[in-house]
């Protein structure tokens, strides 16, 4: 039904748009959600950064969002956009990858920006953050922090992003507490409040003291909270729903690379490029490490810094698989990049099966 | 699995299963006043919204619960005008009285977003909401889940036991006939519409109150559509609908603690399992009632009086 929602929600955003292209001298940005701007999650965070950069350049750009865009009925949406003088417009979502790239086709001299995607074009930049570094310093604290050795995880969807973060997420568990176990729930969904608060009390009657989630919406922390366990953040800071039980989140943060983009833009510079940033360059940020003891908020504080220069890579070799392989290429310091977008294995220690 | 973990397995069955009770309790009731209304999830998510603002501002879920009852009724509202005053078409007014809840829901909870508040209390009886295994399940559960079992009860006995559920359900077996006889034909349905509204706006409050204590836009994750199979699973008994419910939440939860327990089933096959178990539930019935449709017979019909 999102569906039908985000269609009435189109029209009434295609009557704004009509009415509000006049302004030529600015540059026009369009921004195209898979959510709404109220999951405080994804979409969320990708709107603050819309609205940073907005900050940022002020009178020099114009900016729109659509939001709700299923992904199979995006193409009208993203041409919507480049037909009412939108020069730059952000696709947020793997799936509007191919709408993208056909909409592109037609509006050679639109710059298009799609995010966590690997088809590109000359007109085509894609961008995405590495999220599974933020995962290997909270799974570290959750090794700290863990009383009965076990750790529960919500999962979404069994695809790359989130394999890779299962994996990175366990090796820095394993790095701080030889000892510990993970158990994985699949919810199959992103956002179901209801589904993931179960997941959650599921994970918790098996034992599991800290809540990892790699679901949008809070209620798996919350169910943590509730029981007075530890849990993580997803997406952005999650903080106000479970003051007690949140150690940290990963935040993605767009608003530096969508100001850079629009500057490039404005200056006449804007090239088709491949960004793949963490915590390094501040695309994937830690919200504060709290309800955990000074020596592991310290600790946590050196991997993101570790990580942020360089110096740690999550995925360093070897790295071996469940059947104890080490999948690195011959004489590589880590896992390439390649590997870490298409993974769907565990690492050796993971007690269970990736679904096929 | 120690008493414990199958307590908790059990409290969690019964909470997943509140809100579809609720809700297709009240579509049960529609649907036998011989009104389709596909608009269930609009107005859970309108109670959902509307719950969560008032009880975040006046800090009572008692009240939060009311203007949720309040926000569906208004909204099943505009849909009995369309559906049973005009005689406009069912199926299209539902619908469109969906997407007007999930938009209308997101404009006004807009504020909300990110604000969280304490969980309904549960009630709490000394020595009784102790008793190992019965003890949280019986005498520990939160006012949603109490008021849902007495919907079944009541709306059981109000279609089976009253006179007035008697010409409700005449007036959704035939409307011409009920016509005929003299019952108001379109203010039954219209009341019924209301209270089908009232329903779906207190499961959409359970959510956003009780089950997950937050607004978000979306967060009924299609629990209105599964009312509404729950209705046709049930054939349209109160007591059948209950049974429906316990199971699709039960299977739903199951599973999620059988993947927490690494029981060596794959994630998607388990969470099919409601599913499957739905249509299981499905075919046994329809072999049951072989001799024909189970549906109210005026069920989807506009009703125009001939004067």
């Amino acid at each position: 039904m999102q569906k039908i929602a985000s269609i009435a929600s189109t029209i009434t955003l295609a009557l704004a748009l009509s009415t509000g292209a006049l302004a030529a001298d600015k540059l026009k940005i369009g921004f195209v959600y898979v959510g709404p701007v109220g999951d405080f999650g994804y979409s969320y965070q990708h709107d603050q950064g819309r609205l940073a950069m907005q900050k940022a350049l002020g009178d020099k750009v114009e900016t729109t969002f659509l939001e709700n865009v299923p992904e199979n009925d995006s193409e009208r949406s993203i041409e919507q956009l480049a037909r009412t003088g939108h020069k730059l417009i952000f696709t947020t979502s793997f799936g509007y990858m191919d709408p993208t790239l056909k909409v592109a086709k037609k509006y050679p001299d639109v710059m298009f920006e799609h995010a966590t995607g690997y088809k590109r074009d000359k007109n085509v930049a894609t961008y995405s953050a590495r999220f599974h570094e933020g995962r290997y310093v909270i799974g570290q604290i959750a090794g700290k922090m863990t009383k009965s050795n076990t750790i529960g995880y919500v999962a979404a969807f069994p695809i790359p992003e989130v394999v890779s973060g299962i994996n990175s997420f366990y090796l820095g568990a394993l790095s701080t507490n030889p000892n510990v176990k993970l158990k994985i729930v699949w919810a199959n969904t992103w956002f179901d409040p209801g589904k993931e608060a179960d997941a959650a009390k599921a994970l918790l009657a098996q034992g599991a003291d800290i809540i990892s989630q790699h679901t949008d919406s809070a209620a798996p922390l919350q169910e943590a909270e509730k029981a007075g366990k530890l849990g993580f953040g997803q997406a952005s800071n999650m903080e106000r729903f479970a003051p007690k039980a949140q150690l940290s989140a990963i935040i993605d943060d767009w608003s530096g690379y969508y100001t850079a983009r629009a500057q490039l833009a404005l200056d006449g510079k804007w090239t088709s490029t491949d960004t793949w940033d963490g915590i390094g360059k501040k695309m994937v940020i830690m919200a504060p490490f709290k309800n955990m003891p000074d020596d592991v908020k310290a600790m946590a504080e050196k991997t993101t810094a570790a990580i942020g220069s360089g110096a740690l890579n999550p995925f360093k070799c070897p790295v071996l698989d469940q059947a104890g392989k080490d999948q690195c290429k011959a004489g590589a310091a880590a896992l390439e990049d390649g590997q870490v977008l298409s993974m769907n294995w565990y690492v050796k220690g993971i007690d269970d099966k990736v679904p096929q | 699995m120690n008493v414990q973990i199958i307590e908790l397995v059990l409290v969690t069955i019964v909470t997943a299963a509140t809100p579809l009770i609720i809700a297709s309790v009240g579509e049960l009731v529609v649907e036998r006043a011989g009104v389709l209304n596909l608009g269930v999830e609009g107005m859970m998510i309108a109670g959902a919204a509307i719950g969560f603002a008032v009880a975040f501002l006046t800090g009572s879920t008692f009240l939060g619960a009311l203007a949720a009852i309040a926000a569906g009724m208004f909204m099943s509202l505009l849909f009995g005008i369309l559906a049973v005053g005009l005689a406009a078409n069912q199926v299209a007014s539902g619908l469109a009285l969906t997407i007007l809840g999930l938009g209308s829901a997101g404009l006004a909870g807009a504020s909300f977003v990110g604000q969280k508040r304490e969980s309904a209390a549960s009630l709490y009886i000394p020595g009784l909401s102790d008793l190992p295994l019965v003890g949280k399940l019986v005498f520990g559960e939160d006012m949603f889940v109490y008021t849902a079992l007495a919907l079944v009860i009541a709306v059981s006995w109000f279609l089976n036991r009253t006179r007035a559920g008697l010409a409700l359900r005449a007036v959704g077996e035939n409307h011409g006939s009920a016509h005929a006889l003299g019952l108001p034909v379109r203010r039954t349905r219209m009341l019924a519409v209301l209270f089908g509204g009232a329903c779906a706006g207190l499961a959409g409050g359970y959510l956003s109150l009780a089950y997950t204590p937050f607004w978000s836009p979306g967060m009924t994750a299609g629990r209105g559509w599964i009312a509404l199979a729950l209705v046709v699973f049930s054939s349209w008994k109160p007591w059948r609908l209950l049974a429906g419910a316990l199971l699709f939440g039960g299977a739903t939860v199951l599973q999620l603690h059988a993947q927490a327990a690494s029981i060596g089933l794959p994630g998607q096959v388990l969470s099919a399992l409601p599913y499957l178990a739905t249509i299981l539930a499905l075919v046994v019935l329809s072999l049951r009632n072989r001799r024909g449709s189970i549906a109210p017979g005026s069920l989807g019909t506009p009703f125009i009086p001939d004067r």
